[in-house]
């Protein structure tokens, strides 16, 4: 991932997103990093929509995404990014407590990266995030351009 | 990632496969790797279920993809393992000497999990396949279960 490149992090945890930047930035990745507190701020990030901060054209985005959220969770949110033909495009890391083998079809099925969950321990945790940021390190991101195609509005 | 998940690699490079499994084997990777020399090859393998490997109606995969191959290239194969409702589930990195954007863009688009460029430099290849079986050694990547029964229905239709 090019160092313009913007790693988006939806979590509602404020401590887990904490522990997740750290750890990102031990494992040498120094991209933008913004976060997102429920599923409807990150969905209204990407569409283009709302009063908090907006998506840029012409960027590369990554997004690790929480399922258990309020308001929209991740699933939704997944599923709404993978539906545009545009947002598509973005890797979507799933990061998250729920170890359910149903989950991680459906998730994979909607089309995301790659499904992780996340190590109660926290020094494992930590461990995880570091070797996700050495992965990110080495994979081409897509360019995102224009505005999204679709709405993604929430029912 | 889930001990019993199986690594597919679909690459025509004699040289590099060997240096991906060893890299990935120093990462601590511990799963059965399966490797295929074309496009032909890792399609039949999953597509008809060539029995290459020991099934019990169930198996998780993933696969590490090389775009320009004999026979059926990267492009092709992802395009059908993303068409097909029960194959598509299966991670696909895409590991490839192809630097170009508009690539990059096609097999995001198209469904892959990650587009990786295999670096020119022999030391900084073997760095990025190492951060590759670094991640890909963690305990907490699930891989789906692909149930192999009634799958791929239309694919195998095609001869």
């Amino acid at each position: 991932m090019k160092k313009e490149g913007v790693i988006l992090i939806a979590e509602d945890d404020e401590g887990h997103f904490e522990l997740i930047k750290r750890s990102l930035q031990r494992a040498g990745v120094c991209n933008e990093i913004l976060r997102f507190a429920d599923g409807r701020e990150t969905l209204d990030f990407l569409f283009v929509r709302g009063d908090g901060p907006k998506r840029e054209h012409d960027k590369e985005y990554l997004l690790l995404l929480d399922i258990r959220m309020p308001k929209i969770d991740g699933v939704e949110v997944l599923e709404k990014v993978k539906k545009d033909p545009e947002l598509k495009k973005i890797p979507v890391v799933m990061l998250t407590t729920t170890d359910d083998p149903r989950m991680i079809e459906r998730c994979h099925n909607l089309g995301c990266s790659v499904y992780i969950v996340k190590p109660v321990e926290y020094q494992d945790f930590e461990e995880a995030v570091r070797k996700i940021g050495l992965l990110l390190s080495v994979v081409e991101v897509p360019q995102i351009d224009g505005m999204p195609r679709t709405k993604g509005v929430v029912k | 990632m889930n001990k019993d998940a199986v690594i597919l690699i679909a690459e025509d490079d004699a040289g590099h496969v060997e240096l991906v499994k060893r890299n990935l084997w120093r990462s601590c990777v511990e799963n059965d790797i399966l490797q295929f020399k074309d496009g032909q090859e890792i399609l039949d393998f999953l597509l008809k279920r060539v029995d290459k490997a020991k099934h019990d109606g169930r198996g998780c995969y993933l696969l590490l993809l090389d775009i320009r191959m004999p026979k059926v290239d990267g492009g092709e194969v992802l395009r059908r393992i993303k068409e097909d409702k029960e194959l598509r589930k299966i991670p696909v990195i895409v590991l490839t000497t192809t630097d170009k954007v508009s690539e990059v863009d096609r097999f995001y688009e198209m469904g892959c999990s990650f587009y990786m460029i295999k670096p020119a430099d022999y030391n900084k290849f073997m760095e990025a396949v190492e951060n590759l079986g670094a991640f890909l050694s963690l305990e907490g990547v699930r891989v789906p279960y692909i149930d192999e029964v009634g799958a791929c229905s239309i694919n195998c239709s095609r001869s």
